[in-house]
């Protein structure tokens, strides 16, 4: 749709409007689908409710099909709460979200894909905590989800959210520019701050490439849901600061679709690349 | 794309392709088949049947063909639910040729003798493709409104069938038609615009030559 295919044109959409990102985005997306004001908040309520409670159903006794994946969330979630986090205790809890989601999904435990399954917890990881720390109400998490999707959606049509076609900087390179956002949404930033919050994130994360061992969404994938909620944080922070991205959001994105185009298809969870052609790769392999 | 195909779908992991798109193609296996399956046989192709059992694949195919959607959290232990519920099902890897690494064959044998063979693809965030029903290449999702109708290879059954399809009143956005020489029969794909009620699939099977028609509406899909 034409409102989703810049940031730029994102935002003047709800300029012109005058309205806030996250409502631009919930009326044109209800406009497209056909959808009213209350189905569309009620289904982003529902997304938002099976984060929360795949969160809060991590069990760190689960193992994955593969045995390689599980525990690692409460590990770290011990870690914490023994207070040994240096860089603080939301830090910390924001890391064991991102290792619980990630590990969540490869147990085939229900998660929302955000984009993606392998992807999955970067958005949750950036935002209960936080919400928690900073007592969102339901509402403002919700219009926080809004803010990741338009990002998202942007993203998705000037390049690509599949690591197949892009590599992992369209996974979590994407699901960390969408949490970013939706971060300065959550605390109180205005829309220019989102943009450049995303353009930062996914900057950073340019050329990330996807090479799961043994072609399964565990390894390295759960472990970058936590650069990708991390990088989100300082990406976040940067533009609360009022740093701004020297390269625009929109240019940023086409960057990474030119990148992910000149990547061989051996980075493009083909599985037969980077990690997975290790040794120790090739190893697992084998086991799995 | 919808924001809600960005967040979204609610889904059991870890993957869109090899477990929400598998439960998918065994549920459009036990839609093509109106009735509860009793007995099937599974083969995986390709990245299925390479890291299909890390994804669960197999365990994601029997739970769509028992019915449950990609969100069920019953889907790792679909093996059980099949056992309880008189579900008796094979599973293999089979090389297929020409198709997407991500794909299966699956043959479906309903409790009322009905027969199904089903080859489907899953290229990539949960959507599929079923590309070859009863032994013929098609191509359909089924994520819309879609009529099946198997008849004579003979001159004429175009145009009598979308003369009933528009009697209804429904708007045929594609007709895809594959023909088998041997067997002498060919496979129509109407995908329309609107529900395709029960009628359509009633008066067509009157006509002379048409031996099956399947209505699949997707009401209810996620
Ligand atoms: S490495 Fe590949 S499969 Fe894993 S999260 Fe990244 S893009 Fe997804």
């Amino acid at each position: 749709m034409e409102v989703f295919s810049s940031v730029d044109g994102l935002l003047k959409y709800a300029r012109d409007r005058g309205v806030p990102l996250w409502r631009a985005v919930m009326e044109a997306d209800m406009a497209e689908e056909d959808m009213t004001e209350p189905e569309s908040l009620e289904k982003m309520g529902r997304m938002l409710a099976v984060m929360r409670s795949a969160l809060a159903g991590y069990n760190g006794g689960d193992r994955s099909a593969s045995g390689l994946a599980g525990g690692d969330g409460g590990r770290m979630a011990q870690f914490v709460a023994s207070g040994g986090c240096v860089a603080g205790e939301l830090f910390g809890k924001i890391v064991a979200a991102a290792l619980s989601m990630g590990e969540c999904n490869a147990c085939m435990k229900r998660i929302v894909a955000a984009p993606t399954a392998g992807a999955c917890g970067v958005l949750p990881a950036v935002l209960i905590p936080v919400g928690e720390a900073v007592g969102a109400g339901e509402q403002r998490m919700v219009e926080a989800l809004y803010v990741a999707a338009g990002i998202g959606e942007v993203i998705a049509n000037r390049a690509s959210i599949s690591g197949a076609e892009c590599g992992c900087q369209a996974e979590i390179g994407s699901a960390s520019a969408m949490a970013a956002a939706a971060l300065v949404h959550l605390l109180g930033g205005t829309m220019e701050e989102m943009a450049n919050a995303s353009a930062m994130a996914l900057k950073s994360l340019l050329g990330l490439v996807c090479d799961p061992v043994g072609g399964l969404v565990e390894t390295p994938c759960i472990k970058r849901n936590v650069i990708g909620a991390v990088n989100a944080l300082s990406a976040g922070e940067m533009a609360l600061a009022g740093i701004t991205s020297r390269i625009p959001v929109d240019e940023v994105i086409d960057a990474m679709a030119e990148v992910g185009a000149a990547l061989p298809a051996s980075l493009r969870e083909t599985g037969e690349g980077g990690l997975a052609a290790t040794p120790t790769g090739e190893k697992y392999k084998h086991v799995i | 794309m919808a924001i809600f195909d960005i967040l979204g779908p609610i889904m059991v992991g870890p993957s869109s392709s090899h477990t929400a798109g598998a439960v998918r193609i065994g549920r459009i296996t036990r839609r093509l088949l109106g009735s509860e399956p009793v007995r099937a046989k599974i083969f995986l192709s390709g990245s299925f049947a390479l890291t299909g059992e890390g994804h669960g694949t197999p365990r994601a195919i029997v739970a769509g063909l028992l019915g449950l959607k990609p969100d069920d959290q019953r889907i790792p232990e679909s093996f059980k639910l099949a056992e309880e519920r008189g579900l008796e099902f094979e599973m293999g890897a089979v090389h297929l040729k020409d198709v997407h690494p991500n794909s299966a064959l699956v043959t479906a044998w309903g409790a009322d003798g009905g027969r199904v063979e089903v080859g489907a693809s899953s290229p990539g965030g949960g959507m599929i493709r079923v590309f070859e029903l009863d032994g013929l290449r098609t191509s359909f999702s089924g994520s819309v409104p879609t009529l099946l109708v198997k008849n004579m290879d003979k001159p004429g059954y175009v145009s009598r069938v979308s003369a009933v399809v528009a009697w209804y009143g429904l708007n045929i956005s594609t007709l895809r038609m594959e023909r088998d020489s041997r067997g002498g029969h060919s496979l129509m794909v109407i995908e329309c615009d609107q529900h395709i009620p029960h009628g359509v699939s009633a008066e067509l099977r009157q006509i002379d030559g048409i031996y099956k028609v399947t209505r699949l509406n997707p009401e209810g899909e996620v």
